[in-house]
């Protein structure tokens, strides 16, 4: 092999923007879709525990059709057919003047897949605290509403914020489908940076890097948050 | 002085054998009962396991319910305050109809404390926040208010240092009284016990039981299901006993004990205080 390695293109100008813009792309679109995957699969999460069979017969449809479905065919999906099964006054805007309509559509192609994991796991954090819980909030003269918000959702976000860290580090994994549609995230930014230079083994190696360091940093995040809302929960920590 | 001048005011025999609309009450006066249901059934699926009941909880009562197991006393207790539907028969509290949808069912939940067999304390709050939470969010007391009521009654129930505490830092007893301080926080008219002692160690027994003893002398009207043959003797205006989802004895506490009519509740005692 007869590979001229050549690091130092990575902070030459305009490479290192490139760089930099695309890491900008990949952490909007990852919060932003993870932001929408904590709201719409704890509201899906909930339903699917409500004491009536019709709401939660419908959470369990939203969770299978988002779970199922490959990232990739939801990403083509809402980006190049949800346009033409829209009125054609909708189908136009979006695709004529809506700014940046790839980026709003990974967002939200992402976030919804992403919920249909998140709800999953509040749903089974809500069944794991004790049918007691429910009761006694119930008891006291809760509604459903503040039952959910002050007994049973605090208790249950405790019980998997652990595999709530996995799917936050999926969505940023993930991300990277959004170059499909034509984002320049960082992923297809390393990969433009090897068509212009040839110097892919650089360009690669250092979305590589990115993308660990983002993980350690979400994990890093995560594991604090576990350590600030743990219960002391040892009859030994009394006193 | 309401609870002695109910037992003293007329015998045991004339409490049970008077019709409940024909009952004077000096501290209803009267008022409607507290709680008055009438032939309650209710099944889950094929199983029946209240056959319609009946029971009248005057103001100011203390009842005591006992039986066997799975004889439909948590089942019963539950109807009262709607936490379990009914099929059949009527039931009111406080003048309101349970089960009925035009019911206010959540203000009524609110004005009766109910106290677990497992506590049920939110365990990721402290003992003041779960003494508060209710006040402010259901009855919508100031959190200064609020406090103020909590550190009251963790005072009443002998807990007046332990407000910072998480409930997993207690032990059952104590537990078990930062339960009660949390429903009588609501200021409720009636309060339910579901075998409230059950679960405890036994050396911590006698210290709800006098939280509750104290209660019941305060006049509040009280549902007790227990097997503290010691707390009904002290405590309860009478003793109900249960047995395959029907009432088979409504008797004063006194003739309860010393006279059970119903051959269940006989071979039921004396398996009790044998033991
Ligand atoms: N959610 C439920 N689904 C089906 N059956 C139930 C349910 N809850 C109670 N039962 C049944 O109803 C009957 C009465 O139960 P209940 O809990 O009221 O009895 P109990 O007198 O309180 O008994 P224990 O002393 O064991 O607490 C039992 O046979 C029980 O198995
Ligand atoms: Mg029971």
């Amino acid at each position: 092999m007869n590979y001229s390695w050549n690091w130092s293109i990575l902070i030459q100008p305009p490479y290192l923007g490139w760089l930099a813009s695309g890491l900008e792309l990949t952490l909007v679109i990852s919060i932003s879709a993870w932001i929408l995957a904590l709201i719409a699969g704890t509201l899906v999460g909930v339903v699917g525990t409500l004491p009536h069979r019709i709401p939660r017969m419908l959470a369990a449809t939203y969770v299978d059709m988002f779970r199922n479905i490959p990232l990739l065919l939801q990403l083509f999906l809402w980006f190049f057919v949800v346009p033409e099964l829209l009125p054609s006054r909708w189908g136009f805007w979006l695709k004529r003047d809506l700014p940046f309509p790839e980026l709003w559509t990974s967002m939200l192609a992402l976030g919804l897949f992403t919920s249909a994991r998140v709800a999953v796991q509040v749903g089974s954090g809500i069944t794991a605290v004790s049918s007691g819980q429910r009761m006694a909030a119930v008891a006291s003269g809760m509604s459903p509403a503040q039952t959910y918000r002050l007994v049973l959702l605090p208790q249950a976000f405790r019980i998997v914020l652990p595999p709530l860290t996995s799917d936050f580090l999926t969505v940023f994994k993930n991300s990277a489908l959004a170059l499909t549609i034509g984002v320049f995230e960082l992923t297809a930014q390393s990969r433009q940076i090897e068509s212009f230079t040839f110097q892919g083994f650089e360009a690669f190696t250092a979305a590589t890097i990115v993308y660990l360091v983002i993980a350690l940093l979400v994990t890093f995040f995560m594991r604090t948050l576990e350590r600030r809302v743990a219960l002391p929960d040892t009859m030994g920590a009394a006193s | 002085m309401t609870k002695a001048h109910i037992q003293a005011s007329r015998t045991p025999a004339e409490i049970v054998e008077m019709p409940a609309s024909a009952r004077v009450v000096p501290i209803s006066q009267g008022r409607k009962p507290m709680v008055e249901i009438s032939k309650l059934y209710k099944s889950y699926g094929p199983i029946e396991v209240l056959k319609g009941c009946d029971l009248v909880v005057e103001r100011g009562e203390v009842v005591v319910i006992c039986g066997p197991s799975g004889s439909g006393k948590s089942t019963l207790i539950k109807c009262v305050n709607g936490l379990e539907r009914f099929d059949r028969g009527a039931l009111a509290v406080d003048g309101v109809a349970v089960g009925d949808r035009a019911s206010d069912m959540t203000s009524l939940r609110a004005r009766i404390g109910m106290v677990f067999q497992h506590f049920e304390l939110y365990p990721h709050l402290t003992v003041l926040q779960n003494i508060c939470l209710a006040q402010v969010h259901v009855l919508k007391r100031s959190k200064v208010e609020a406090q103020a009521k909590a550190r009251a009654l963790l005072a009443r129930v002998g807990l007046p240092d332990k407000e910072g505490a998480y409930p997993a830092q207690l032990s059952g007893g104590q537990q078990q009284r930062v339960a009660i301080a949390r429903a009588l926080a609501m200021d409720p008219v009636a309060m339910l016990f579901d075998e409230p002692t059950s679960a405890l160690d036994p050396e911590m027994i006698g210290e709800v039981l006098a939280v509750m003893l104290e209660l019941a002398r305060d006049g509040m009207t009280m549902i007790v299901v227990t097997h503290e043959m010691g707390f009904a003797r002290k405590a309860a205006d009478r003793v109900v006993f249960m047995d395959k989802g029907a009432i088979v004895e409504t008797a004063s506490t006194q003739q309860f004990f010393d006279e059970p009519r119903a051959e269940r509740a006989k071979l039921f005692l004396s398996r009790i205080l044998s033991q």
